[in-house]
């Protein structure tokens, strides 16, 4: 009896498990099955994807008749590339890194621009004296490479610094040591992730950790030079077939309740996230979520859509801009549909009728204390 | 009793010269003409062994499971890893020279190939293997099949050395038996070979283990010791000694795969004297 009792409660485990890892795909198209979609991620779980988490969890996607499997990124994973592979069904990426790789022949179209502003910031020592791009002249300035430096290339160029000659340039790790280590002078950083890296360090002068007050910021969007960042992309020759038509607007709908319901409950999704098992820890997640939330909200002009002006000013900075090794991001202007609206003003309409505020213009930043290690 | 004494020399050594280093060299580290010689000494470089023993002792995150048991979980997952592609490319790496030994052409045509196998970066290689993951097998399988063609290599190699090891008056005994290619395999050429398998065995062990830790940083495959490497690094800022210790896990288990492959030599080898040779 105790036995069986065991192996019942075992069997039962492992059903959860099973559940929990793999779960079941049912046919599309079957009599109200799930469709199976697949979401590829750009890097690990954290608050940056809280949004599409948030709806995965919380039953958005399921409400729309998806079935939507996250996938994460690694080092040499490029979400774009998956997608026009066909190795998933959307893709959120850089729009700038997006569009290269349509122009070498990736057909895929931007239909969700969630994030409107970028969270790109050049840090300084604030004892530095760098206020401003122009500052950056004679100075030592880290920046990342890899199609990831375009903004602060612009930045510099429009402030008449001469990236080539006028600044020795550093390649920079994904970390921010080489600043605290003073190596640099300017470090390149995300608001929303090696900024709080910084904040979340012990000054070994005070025993304390640094704050805000000790850094200067440069931010592109100030500057004028940024360009825009996270969106959902999908595969341009399926939207010719009404049915991912159909499928990408009940998608874009579900990430909407999902970013909407993270910015109404931050900590909530932080602890969502956390419970993917991310490593990074709950304060530095938290910073994470307001930061992101930050770059999505408010919306004047509804979650999601295109901006035609942040679209140019991305574009022509991405045809102009020339990095160290004299390169651009783009040869020529995107052809073919390389963004479109369609589908999000339909997404948005859908998300309204359903009570969803889709434009936040309420919305407040918290302010987020962070811990040693982000713990 | 000598060997651990000798392990432990080794220990104390390595721990004399990091915390040495520490002690003398400068914090800013040495720049001679421009280029970085020696490297910063500073705690945010190269943290105290005590950091980082201490940092194995506290909770990865506020209420969690303290470091060492989620490094030692992730060696654990990583370890399994390179076992399926150290088996895989074992197996592969002994077929392939088998086939070479029996059919000249074979070998005048695939080993070229099998040389320039190697040459194929990891970093184009790990994206296309990563897309099988979920599809045609799951995420972990990609990373082992990562490790399998790293490990195949020098066994294939290896293994082609030591078949064809015997003399020639060897096979030409086998001959005169009448014993056929299975049996001359078998009786001649595989005994001669085992002492060239066995270098060759503990370079495909530590190939899979690297295999294996830089596929999963490539695919960003969950669970393992080189996807915690990169979680912890971009930690450094804030929490250097953290990414000490998963490199600390890393090494452990480069040792751990070592000592099980040449625990392997020990019954076959027991009545054999060691020869000196080239795998390579």
């Amino acid at each position: 009896m105790k036995i069986s009792r065991i192996a019942v409660a075992s069997l039962l485990a492992l059903a959860a498990c099973g559940t929990a890892d793999t779960p079941s795909t049912p046919a599309p198209g079957a009599n109200g099955a799930l469709t199976p979609i697949k979401l590829q991620l750009q890097w690990f779980y954290q608050a940056q994807f809280a949004g599409y988490i948030a709806a995965a969890d919380q039953g958005f996607y399921k409400e729309q008749g998806l079935d939507v499997q996250l996938l994460e990124g690694g080092v040499d994973i490029v979400p774009q590339t998956v997608l026009a592979q066909g190795k998933a069904d959307y893709a959120v990426a850089w729009v700038p890194k997006a569009l290269a790789s349509r122009e070498q022949g990736a057909g895929i179209t931007d239909v969700g621009q969630i994030f409107a502003r970028s969270g790109t910031y050049q840090v300084a020592w604030k004892d530095s004296g760098i206020r401003t791009a122009a500052d950056l002249k004679g100075k030592k300035v880290g920046n990342w490479g890899f199609g990831n430096e375009f903004e602060l290339f612009a930045g510099m160029t429009k402030a008449g610094i001469d990236p080539g000659k006028d600044v020795t340039l550093v390649q920079q790790q994904f970390d921010m040591q080489a600043l605290l280590k003073k190596e640099i002078d300017a470090a390149q950083a995300m608001s929303y992730n090696e900024y709080a890296q910084l904040l979340e360090a012990k000054n070994p002068a005070t025993g304390k950790l640094y704050t805000a007050d000790d850094f200067s910021i440069l931010d592109w969007k100030t500057e004028g030079s940024s360009m825009l960042q996270d969106a959902v992309w999908a595969n341009t020759e399926k939207l010719s077939d009404p049915a991912y038509q159909q499928q990408t607007v009940k998608f874009l709908t579900a990430t909407i309740k999902g970013w909407a319901f993270c910015r109404d409950n931050a900590e909530k999704c932080r602890d969502l996230v956390v419970a993917k098992g991310s490593k990074l820890g709950k304060s530095h997640q938290l910073w994470q979520m307001n930061e992101v939330n930050k770059l999505v909200w408010p919306a004047p002009g509804g979650v999601g859509v295109v901006d035609e002006t942040a679209w140019k000013q991305t574009v022509d900075i991405s045809l102009t801009t020339k990095n160290q090794t004299g390169d651009t991001v783009l040869k020529k202007a995107p052809e073919g549909l390389a963004y479109t609206n369609d589908y999000i003003k339909q997404a948005i309409d859908k998300a309204k009728a359903d009570g969803v505020d889709v434009n936040g213009t309420s919305f407040q930043p918290a302010t987020v204390t962070l811990t040693e290690g982000g713990a | 009793m000598r060997r651990a004494l000798a392990i432990l020399a080794g220990l104390i050594v390595a721990v004399a010269l990091w915390e040495g280093y520490k002690a003398v060299g400068s914090p800013d580290g040495t720049v001679l003409f421009g280029v970085r010689i020696l490297p910063r000494a500073d705690d945010l470089s190269m943290p105290h062994l005590w950091t980082v023993a201490q940092r194995l002792g506290r909770p990865e995150l506020a209420g969690g499971d303290p470091v060492w048991l989620v490094v030692l979980r992730a060696c654990l997952f990583t370890l399994g890893i390179t076992a399926a592609g150290f088996v895989a490319g074992a197996v592969v790496g002994l077929l392939l020279a088998m086939a070479m030994q029996r059919f000249r052409i074979v070998e005048r045509g695939l080993l070229p190939y099998v040389i320039l196998s190697q040459t194929v970066p990891l970093v184009a290689l790990a994206p296309l293997v990563a897309g099988w993951g979920g599809s045609i097998m799951p995420a972990w399988a990609t990373v082992a099949v990562i490790a399998a063609y790293l490990a195949f290599f020098p066994i294939a190699v290896g293994m082609l050395r030591g078949l064809q090891s015997p003399s020639a008056s060897g096979a030409e005994l086998m001959r005169s038996y009448a014993a056929g290619w299975w049996r001359t395999l078998v009786k001649l050429r595989f005994p001669a070979a085992l002492p060239y398998l066995f270098p060759a065995l503990r370079l495909a062990g530590a190939a899979a283990v690297v295999g294996a830790v830089v596929g999963e940083i490539s695919t960003g495959t969950r669970g393992g010791i080189g996807r915690l490497i990169i979680e912890y690094s971009r930690e450094a800022t804030s929490d250097p000694a953290k990414v000490y210790t998963a490199m600390l896990g890393a090494a452990l288990l480069g040792l751990l795969v070592a000592g099980a492959v040449s625990l392997l030599e020990v019954p076959l080898m027991r009545h054999r004297r060691h020869v000196e040779v080239v795998t390579l």
